[in-house]
Formats: structure tokens, C-alpha cells, sequence
């Protein structure tokens, strides 16, 4: 009996759980009601079964399957544990010891004995079918061909097209022993494939399939059974080595392509190493869940933090010691770590928008009755992700808004009627991505906003002058004004002028931007735009004097160079012309107050929210950099130029200029300038 | 595309029968009579498939498929080869030369056209 002989291996293995069953089912023989020696002897025959088909023992793994099957009824307290039951399994188990020791005869009748008297046992529990083809739902294939099996003409996607026509396949490539490109030889296949086949499938067809490879590819099969859909859970914590052939979670539950591949690496990739062989095969995690308390990831979100800053102070320590080749390396994996890690954490945080939306079919319903109205609210986009506490925050907001869309939006059913529109209003709540960005809309078919009652109303208030030129996107602006309602009667639910201005602050604070668009008569839309995540960004990372400053990087339109000339030009009146458009700019070296002398190369940053565009004149522009988001202490927390701080890689603080502040100074520049012209 | 196959064998009536079953599946069919003629048509033209002979005079099969091997031109072009049930060893032989696949002799023209087109995959 040789060490690397995987079957001698299997057999020893198989003496040890079959011990450990037998004095599991001795033990129970005293305490009936004892759920963990259970658990133990079904563990036990699950073990045998699974590797009993992985190396041949195909009377023994069908054999023992029957007895699982009918010891797991046991488990799940479908028929209680009785004295009769116990000693019919430990005749089963003298049974599987011959077939483990046994010189390949199926002892068939003997077994056939055993599995009636199962049945007995059972007492009227259905019989298990002793063919084993109809009890199994599938298979579960690992194949990986010998290397030169495409040069001898072998195709591989033949083989799995032809795996294809006798059932439903999930085919999983494994790619861990794909060489690199220097190493690969372009005519061996050194794929590996994991096929889940599902359907009524004789194991000789499948073989059937290889059969010209057989001899030299390593393919495993194995049954998945519908009994094992829980024990596959079991599996993860059991103690003893668990060969379990897993079931994967049901098709319906997630599309494919957003599994993860359920890939085990853990896999050995051949036979020879017999002891490890059980171990780490157990249930692919696909489909599992697992609830993390929401403190727990915002402490995981900072750690991340943390390390992205620490992982640039490693970047710039390596940029500057240039000679140090290793050091170089060693920065940029883990850098490329870093940001890979930034990612993963930033997904555990998103939760999809469904969450959210779900609440306000209530309200629309809520609101529809209060008013008399007619309404139908529809949603799109609900698996949309956001941050889990960018979404916290947006539910006020869109409260709001989609009782704005149902109170002043939508008509009374007979004005509807008049205008020649259906009965029913409809609002409809769609999210979608957009790059880092969430888009929300919600879409009303209203009459939509009467931009002279705006106008009247904005006027009245003394926002604009009369007869001053507005963009209707500036007029649309208006309604978030604080105090300010077009509604002719305040209703319970809206109207008070109080919820837009907060709407807009709220989306600002959130980094967002918030766009109305109106026909009237036709209805409504407002869009609202907010970045995915709330604690790293992108910036462009600046000098000011001696002062570094960040911009968020999505903001930025172009850097362009204020020249010498035009920048003597300007003086005194901040505009630059670009692309026959005037941009107004702010100087930050003045804004600041910086004392210091100015760079001959000063650069013009262009950013836009929106339509509006404005320019920030700074010294320098260093780069772009990854952006941990601290807040500013409380002291400081109401300086509105500023959205935030952050840790440099050198140990520095840079400040997050607040984009929105500054494009509204840019304006206010704008509009003291138009009024002195 | 019609695939076009390549049928060496030195037994006239092999061939016939391999060729009728196989245009009446709908593939194209060049024939050989020995593993010399077999290699000259094989690097002659690109076929999709050969199927040859083991046992023939003027070059044997095997020689023959190792010889198509040597050629890049032949890197992955299935070649089955038609053997007995008693010839086991023969066969671990032609498969260690490079043979994609065989066909147990007696073979009916369905079991034929199966294999062929399992190989080819169409």
C-alpha cells in the first residue's frame, strides 16, 4: 500500500468515520433525543458518500446515500431517533465496511436487505428509491484536460457543447493555472471547468462525453442530490473532514452574472494528496449572506481610510528615494492593494435603492387619499446601490419631493379630465448609476411649474428684479429658495415654502446637485445627482501659498494657464473668456489671504455644478489624489468654503474646498459685475 | 461550411462505406489509400477531420499520425482512427501519437457519424 495511493487513503479515512459514526449511534442508543450526537453520525455518512463517489465506490456512496437520506429525516425531527432505527443503521454501517474493504462485488441483495428494513424503520416515511438515478437532481463535474489534449485535436468547447445537450449547464472556468504570458504555451489548455450539470443525467453519458480523454484528464463526478440543499450550510461548520457534493443556492434567487464565480481554490488540483482531499471542499459560499452590524463597516471604512493614507505617504517616501527599485514595487502593489480594497469595502457598504423606494408606494397612497387624487407611482432602477448612509439620508428629500410631485404636481381627477389627460396622475421613481454618481428622478405628468408664479413670486420676494434677465434654469433654481412656495393654499402635506431649501441643502451636504426641468402642462421632473459614497473621492490636489487645498476631481471641468497678460488684463474685473464663454473666476491667493508672492505660472481650474462653470486661480496644480474624507472639528465646521480635510502622504492637512460655495461666490461675482455694468 | 474529411485506409471497402455515410451526413470526403498518400493530401489541403487506418502497407498509421503532428500546420486537426476492441494497447499507442480520438471496428454508419460529429462538434 503506497502513501500517494489516493484509494488506500480513502479506505483508512473511511475506517475512521465509520468508527466515529458507530460510536455516535451507540451513544444515541442512550440519549435519543441528543441533536449534536446526531448531527455527528449524519456528518459522518455524508462524509463516506461524498468521497465514497469521488474515489469508485459507487455501491458504497449510493448505499450510503440511503441511509443519509433517511438518518438527515431523523435530523430535521421528521421521524424521531428509535432503538429499532439505530440498529438497522449499524447493520448498514457492517454493510459499508464490506463494500470499504471489499473487493469491488456490489453485495447488492445484502444491501437491498438492509435499505428494506431501513424502510421499516422509517415506519411510513417514503421508501428510498433504491436506483439511484431518479433520486439525483444532477451532477457536479470537475475537469481539467491534459494540456496537449487541443494539439491532438481535442476541443474543449465541443466537449462542454455536447455536456450542454444532455442538461442544464452552469459552467465555471478555473483559471489559477493559467501561466503568465511570458510561460504560456498558446496551443495547451490550462483551463479547468467546474460544470453543474442539473437533470435526470446517467453518469455513463456524461463519460460518455470524455471518453476520448478520459485516461489522461483528471475529471471528477459527482451527485448533488436535493436532500443536501441544507446540509450544505451544515457543511461550513462542521469539524470533521466534510466531503460534501454542494448544492449550489436555487438559479432563481440571483442572476448569474452577479455571483460572484463560485470558484474553490482550496480544491487540490489532483488526487495525490489523499488526506487533503476533504478538507476545503465544502460548500460553494455562493448565495450565503452575512449580517454585519453597520458600526462594524464604518470602522472597516476608516481602517481603509487610514491605509489609503498611509499607502500615499509610502508612494511619495518611494517617488523620492528613485533608486530603490524594490521599494518602488512594494508601493505600487500596494497601492494597487489599497485601492482594490477601497472598492471592495466601499461595495459591502451599498444597499440598493430598493429599500428606499419601497416606503413611499405608502405615501403615495397615503397622499391619494388625503387629496382626492388619483395616483400611480411606478419605480425603476430599485437595484440601483447607493452607500448605505447616502441612502439614510436621502429618504427626507424625496419625501418631500414626491409629495410635492403628488400635492402640487399632479391635478384633481376633472382638471385632469379638461386638460384631456388619463385620470390617473402617475409619478414615476427611477434610479440609475452614472459613473460615481446616482441619478434619481422623479418624474411627475402635473401640470409641471408656471414660471410666471415663479417669477411673480421670486420677484415679490426680491430675489430678482424686475425685467432681469434669468435662465429658465435659474427661474427653476428659485423654488428652492427658503420661503418659497408657488402653492396658492397650504395644505397639511406641502406648501409651507419649507422642504425644498431643505431638499437642496440636504443633497449639497450629500455632495449632490439637484436639477429641475418643467413643461407646463406636461408635468415635472427633478433630477438628483449624488455621488455613491460619502467618505473617499477623487480630488485634484492644489497649492494656494503655502497651502494645499483638494478639489473633488468630479467637479473639475479643465485646468487651464492664466497667462501673465491675461491675468494683468483681468485684474480687477476676474473674467476669463473661454470658448466664447465668459467664465467668471475667483482667486483663491486672495480668498485665502496667502501673503505670499504668487507663482509666475498661476493655473485656472474649471469647475461645474451643473450648467454653472466657474474658475479657481490657484499656484499649482500637484495631481490627483485619493481623498479620505475627515470632517472639519466643530469649531470649524460652519467655515462654508471648506467641505472637509484630509490627510496628505506626507503627514500634511489639505482642506476640501466646498465646490458649491465657491460657484455660488463665482456667481455672486457674476452678478455684482452685470450689475455695475 | 462543409467540414471536409480526410479517409485513409488501404481497404477499398472500408473507404466506401466510411465515404457513404459520411456524404450522406452532409461532409465533404477526400480519400487515401496508405499513410504515405494520407500525409501528402493531408499537408496538401487543410481538412477538418482524418480518419485513418492503423494497419496499412506504405507507412502504418501511427507513423503517420506522428508525422502530421511534427507539422504546425496540424496542431489540434482531429484525427480518429479505427481500431478492434483487442487492440487496446495499439490504441494507447495511437493516442500517445497524437490521436484524437477511434472508432471500434465494426462500426455502423450512425455509431460513424456520431463520432465525427462529436469531434467536430457539428
Amino acid at each position: 500500500m503506497s502513501e500517494t495511493d489516493p484509494v488506500a487513503a480513502f479506505r483508512v479515512e473511511a475506517g475512521e468515520v465509520l468508527e466515529q459514526v458507530e460510536q455516535g449511534l451507540l451513544d444515541l442508543g442512550h440519549r435519543l433525543d441528543d441533536h449534536d450526537l446526531i448531527d455527528a453520525v449524519f456528518r459522518g455518512l455524508h462524509t463516506l458518500k461524498g468521497s465514497g463517489a469521488m474515489f469508485g465506490f459507487d455501491a458504497l456512496a449510493s448505499f450510503t446515500h440511503h441511509c443519509e437520506t433517511a438518518f438527515d429525516r431523523v435530523r430535521k425531527n421528521l421521524t424521531p431517533a428509535t432503538p429499532q432505527l439505530i440498529a438497522v443503521i449499524l447493520s448498514a454501517q457492517d454493510h459499508m465496511r464490506a463494500l470499504i474493504d471489499g473487493d469491488g462485488t456490489e453485495r447488492k441483495a445484502e444491501g437491498d436487505a438492509i435499505l428494506a428494513k431501513l424502510q421499516a424503520a422509517l415506519d411510513g416515511a417514503p421508501a428510498p428509491t433504491p436506483a439511484p438515478a431518479p433520486a439525483e437532481q444532477g451532477w457536479r463535474l470537475s475537469l481539467r484536460l491534459p494540456p496537449e489534449a487541443m494539439q491532438n485535436g481535442i476541443n474543449p468547447l465541443t466537449l462542454l457543447d455536447e455536456l450542454r445537450t444532455l442538461g442544464d449547464c452552469r459552467v465555471v472556468a478555473r483559471t489559477e493555472q493559467v501561466p503568465l504570458l511570458g510561460d504560456l504555451v498558446p496551443t495547451h489548455c490550462m483551463i479547468g471547468w467546474d460544470v453543474e450539470l442539473r437533470g435526470a443525467v446517467a453518469k455513463a453519458d456524461i463519460e460518455d462525453v470524455f471518453i476520448f480523454v478520459m485516461d489522461d484528464m483528471d475529471l471528477q463526478i459527482e451527485q448533488i442530490g436535493p436532500a443536501l440543499c441544507d446540509d450544505a450550510r451544515n457543511a461550513a461548520a462542521a469539524p470533521a473532514p466534510f466531503a460534501s457534493p454542494s448544492p449550489s443556492a436555487s438559479p432563481s434567487a440571483t442572476t448569474p452574472a452577479s455571483l460572484p464565480a463560485p470558484i474553490d481554490d482550496s480544491r487540490p488540483a489532483n488526487a495525490q494528496e489523499p488526506a487533503a482531499a476533504p478538507n476545503g471542499r465544502g460548500a460553494p459560499k455562493t448565495g450565503e449572506s452575512v449580517r454585519v452590524p453597520a458600526e462594524r463597516l464604518d470602522l472597516l471604512m476608516d481602517r481603509v481610510g487610514e491605509l489609503v493614507i498611509v499607502q500615499s505617504r509610502l508612494s511619495q517616501l518611494a517617488h523620492s528615494s528613485a533608486a530603490d527599485v524594490a521599494l518602488h514595487s512594494i508601493s505600487e502593489e500596494i497601492e494597487r492593494l489599497a485601492s482594490e480594497l477601497r472598492d471592495t469595502v466601499m461595495v459591502l457598504r451599498m444597499v440598493p435603492v430598493a429599500t428606499l423606494f419601497g416606503r413611499f408606494r405608502r405615501l403615495v397612497h397615503d397622499i391619494a387619499r388625503d387629496t382626492g387624487k388619483t395616483i400611480e407611482l411606478s419605480t425603476d432602477g430599485e437595484t440601483t446601490e447607493v452607500d448605505k448612509t447616502v441612502i439614510e439620508r436621502l429618504a427626507d428629500p424625496l419625501i418631500h419631493l414626491i409629495r410635492n410631485a403628488c400635492d402640487h404636481g399632479v391635478e384633481h381627477p376633472e382638471q385632469r379630465l379638461a386638460a384631456g389627460k388619463p385620470v390617473a396622475g402617475h409619478v414615476r421613481l427611477s434610479a440609475r448609476q452614472e459613473g460615481g454618481e446616482v441619478v434619481i428622478t422623479i418624474r411627475d405628468d402635473g401640470h409641471g411649474i408656471d414660471r410666471d408664479r415663479v417669477r411673480a413670486k421670486a420677484e415679490s420676494h426680491g430675489l430678482i428684479q424686475p425685467a432681469q434677465v434669468v435662465s429658465d434654469q435659474e427661474l427653476l433654481q428659485m423654488i428652492f429658495h427658503p420661503g418659497f412656495s408657488t402653492a396658492p393654499q397650504i395644505t397639511s402635506l406641502s406648501g409651507r415654502g419649507v422642504g425644498m431649501d431643505v431638499v437642496k441643502r440636504t443633497i449639497e451636504s450629500l455632495r449632490g446637485t439637484i436639477d429641475v426641468e418643467s413643461v407646463l402642462g406636461q408635468g415635472s421632473t427633478v433630477s438628483l445627482r449624488i455621488p455613491l459614497t460619502l467618505a473617499i473621492i477623487d480630488g485634484l490636489l492644489i497649492r494656494v501659498g503655502d497651502g494645499r487645498y483638494v478639489i473633488p476631481l468630479g467637479v473639475v471641468e479643465e485646468c487651464i494657464e492664466l497667462s501673465l497678460e491675461e491675468d494683468l488684463r483681468s485684474r480687477g474685473r476676474s473674467f476669463i473668456t473661454l470658448r466664447d464663454r465668459l467664465v467668471p473666476f475667483v482667486r483663491l491667493r486672495e480668498m485665502f489671504v496667502t501673503g505670499t508672492k504668487p507663482s509666475v505660472h498661476q493655473k485656472i481650474v474649471i469647475i461645474a455644478t451643473g450648467t454653472e462653470r466657474v474658475g479657481l486661480v490657484v499656484d499649482q496644480i500637484i495631481g490627483s489624489h485619493q481623498t479620505v474624507i475627515k470632517p472639519m472639528s466643530p469649531v470649524h465646521c460652519n467655515v462654508p468654503t471648506f467641505a472637509g480635510a484630509t490627510i496628505l502622504g506626507d503627514g500634511g492637512v489639505a482642506l476640501i474646498l466646498d465646490v458649491v460655495q465657491l460657484v455660488a461666490l463665482g456667481q455672486h461675482q457674476e452678478e455684482r459685475l452685470r450689475a455695475v455694468a | 461550411m462543409t467540414a471536409s474529411i480526410l479517409i485513409v485506409d488501404d481497404s477499398n471497402s472500408v473507404r466506401m462505406a466510411i465515404r457513404m455515410a459520411l456524404t450522406g451526413a452532409g461532409y465533404a470526403v477526400t480519400e487515401a489509400a496508405d499513410g504515405a498518400q494520407g500525409l501528402s493530401k493531408a499537408n496538401g489541403s487543410r481538412f477538418d477531420m482524418i480518419i485513418t487506418d492503423l494497419n496499412m502497407p506504405n507507412m502504418d498509421g501511427l507513423s503517420m499520425i506522428r508525422a502530421l503532428r511534427k507539422n504546425p500546420a496540424q496542431c489540434g486537426t482531429p484525427i480518429l482512427f479505427l481500431t478492434t476492441e483487442s487492440e487496446d494497447a495499439m490504441k494507447q499507442q495511437a493516442k500517445a501519437a497524437g490521436a484524437t480520438g477511434w472508432l471500434v471496428k465494426p462500426f455502423v454508419p450512425e455509431q460513424l457519424t456520431k463520432v465525427v460529429r462529436k469531434v467536430l462538434g457539428r
